[in-house]
């Protein structure tokens, strides 16, 4: 019991904690952008490891850290551009079409890096972002450290929750991607055009999704590896659901969930005799059984998951 | 312009789809290799000779084709009752670590055809929980069952980890993390001498033409069918929809997971975390190239095949990264997502 108490009063753990989340806020906003506009995206793990791999390659190649993330986007929007022609145009399922593009993101990202980038004994690796300590704030006790110390992809994600939440529930494109998500005819009626906001929802959010696996290549670690992203993209659509579709909730989500993941690291190192798999395996079991906790509750946007075809009920 | 729904699906749009998206994707992924400075005719030549130009290359090619054949049922079985199984990974896992635990020793008083049977029932027992237990929480409570399969493939290769290095680690493997291996008396008998292929490939086949048949020629088969077309219809038609989900369930997870007890018992013979790469996956896009037809399983798991066993050789011949491999599978798997599309819809202007 002790042993937990000393792990959680630690500062470096908290810090941890929003270092584990940031990938997880970037993919579950995007996520949640996609399925309140009512595209369901399960390419997320396959946009994460193109926006890993590009982000990372742009730096190598000699761009500065913000363009990589700005081309991680970019690649993002691509993807996420395909995704809305095969679901929102074709309207093709949503769950296939998801997987398809999971598979093609990640094994593109494969075969650009092995094109492009000559392995030795060791991955390359490139100068990653480093902690930005706010002026005054990182020097106070505690929260300096936990908080305030963090690298600015970070902050941007916390920033971008606050965004996301002010943009969907507070503006008129908010409302009008909401309303894609519950009744796309009404928007029609509005003389709207659902397609076209669909299509805009699901190529926004590919860009965060990509941007948090960028985050994983370009300051998390240094360096792109095959099967990096390790289902942190399956998380971000359970997460979504654990916070029943409200960016809040998910910032609350990822925070809980990367506590637990930074928590078993620690735990990893300090209890000996437990196979390690079991560690490695609770954020996985831990998902399941927020999914099952919440589900009874959750708010599932009405229309998520039915394509729109003019003229057609 | 716009879509239009076809009175029928058209046949022979179905007939096609599957050519059309396979050259389509051959003219896409040809940008790719000649970003790798060769000529992609050159490659895809290459390719070829590598699945199929020697016997040897024949038979490695077949080999390969076994268990994308079985996981490529299973998901075909469940994607037809829109039970969207995407964890055929852990399911293959679990048929291997169910193989490989319980037929070291514990069985070796059985004759052998009896053995395999036990082994095999078994171990798509443990595929068919690993399904049916995510199939039941979309009909309680409604959870998407491609997040929890998704998350058990995590969860199970984990475990098989656990086991490899735990309980079932081979004490004579030098160190290295692998399972106890099968009894010597229960390993399948080779199809053709000194090659991997084994009669396995014979199973597979026999497997697809029992689905074939219990989809066509059966009320369960109906059943499923209806129940993947229009739930709320079939409901109305009185076709328990619970149970029919619940079987098709036992029966996808059953059949991935004998995906890997066939390949422990044919060319493996023990369990690593890395045996598979990627059949799981892989069997999806055979099913969808397959437009879910059993038998038409059997000619896209050959096809994948040939892509994987194929790029293999062309990639030590060329220099292309052997990742084209993947590349290709799963842009024809969206390719053939597209041109689905066309055999039930058509264009108007």
């Amino acid at each position: 019991m002790n042993e937990t108490f000393d792990i959680l009063t630690n500062a470096s753990l908290w810090a941890a904690v929003l270092r584990i989340a940031t990938p997880l806020i970037f993919g579950v906003l995007g996520a949640l952008l996609c399925e309140r506009a009512g595209v369901l995206n399960l390419g997320i793990e396959g946009i994460m490891t193109m926006g890993a791999m590009a982000g990372w390659l742009a730096v190598y190649w000699g761009a500065g850290l913000w363009t990589g993330l700005l081309i991680a986007a970019l690649v993002g929007l691509i993807l996420g551009l395909l995704h809305a022609l095969l679901t929102v145009v074709l309207g093709l399922s949503q769950h296939v079409s998801g997987l398809g593009i999971t598979l093609f993101g990640s094994s593109l990202a494969y075969y650009l890096y092995r094109l492009w980038v000559q392995v030795g004994d060791l991955p390359p690796t490139i100068q990653p972002f480093q902690p930005l300590k706010i002026p005054g704030l990182s020097s106070l006790p505690f929260f300096g450290e936990a908080v305030f110390s963090q690298s600015a992809p970070t902050y941007l994600a916390l920033a971008l929750v606050g965004v996301t939440a002010w943009v969907l529930n507070r503006t008129p494109l908010g409302l009008a991607l909401r309303m894609c998500g519950e009744n796309p005819h009404a928007v029609e009626a509005q003389g709207l055009n659902p397609i076209a906001i669909r299509i805009g929802a699901v190529m926004v959010g590919s860009g965060l999704m990509a941007l948090g696996g960028a985050f994983l290549t370009m300051a998390a670690f240094n360096s792109f590896f095959p099967t990096m992203v390790q289902g942190r993209g399956w998380i971000c659509i359970a997460l979504v659901i654990f916070a029943s579709w409200r960016p809040g909730k998910a910032l609350l989500g990822a925070l809980l969930f990367a506590l637990f993941d930074a928590f078993q690291l620690r735990l990893q190192t300090s209890v000996s005799g437990v196979p390690y798999q079991l560690f490695l395996m609770a954020p996985y079991v831990l998902s399941i059984v927020a999914l099952i906790l919440v589900a009874r509750r959750a708010r599932v946007p009405e229309a998520l998951m039915q394509p729109y075809r003019r003229g057609e009920r | 312009m716009r879509f239009e729904r076809r009175q029928d699906v058209s046949l022979p749009a179905l007939a096609i789809a599957p050519f059309a998206a396979v050259a389509v994707t051959l003219v896409l992924c040809a940008g790719l290799i000649a970003m790798a400075g060769v000529n992609p005719p050159t490659a895809y030549a290459q390719m070829l000779k590598g699945a199929f130009g020697s016997r040897l290359a024949i038979t490695e090619t077949l080999t390969r084709a076994v268990p994308l054949m079985l996981t490529g049922l299973a998901a075909a079985v469940a994607f037809r009752a829109r039970l969207w199984n995407i964890g055929g990974e852990g399911q293959f896992y679990i048929g291997a670590l169910v193989t490989a635990g319980l037929g070291h020793n514990l069985l070796s008083g059985l004759p052998m055809p009896l053995a395999i049977a036990v082994l095999m029932a078994a171990s798509m027992a443990a595929g068919a929980v690993l399904l049916v237990v995510p199939a039941l929480m979309r009909l309680r409570f409604g959870i998407d069952e491609v997040v929890t399969t998704l998350l058990l493939n995590f969860i199970v290769i984990l475990f098989v980890g656990l086991m490899v290095e735990g309980p079932l680690k081979d004490p004579m493997a030098f160190g290295w993390p692998q399972s106890v291996p099968v009894a010597a008396g229960l390993r399948l008998p080779d199809l053709v001498p000194r090659s991997r292929l084994h009669v396995g490939l014979i199973i597979a086949v026999v497997v697809a033409a029992l689905v074939w048949l219990l989809q066509a020629r059966t009320v369960f088969g109906a059943e499923t069918r209806a129940a993947g077309l229009n739930p709320r219809a079939a409901a109305f038609a009185g076709v328990p929809l619970t149970a029919t989900l619940v079987k098709v369930a036992a029966l996808s997870g059953g059949l991935a997971a004998l995906a890997g007890t066939i390949e422990v018992l044919g060319p493996t013979g023990y369990v690593t975390t890395t045996m598979s790469p990627g059949f799981g996956y892989a069997g999806i896009v055979v099913a969808m190239l397959a437009a879910l037809h059993p038998m038409g399983v059997v000619a896209a798991a050959i096809f994948v095949a040939t892509v994987f066993v194929g790029a293999d050789s062309m990639s030590r011949a060329t220099g292309v990264p052997s990742f084209i491999a993947d590349v290709i599978v799963s842009v024809s798997f969206l390719t053939m997502l597209t041109a689905l599309l066309f055999t039930t819809y058509r264009l108007r202007r």
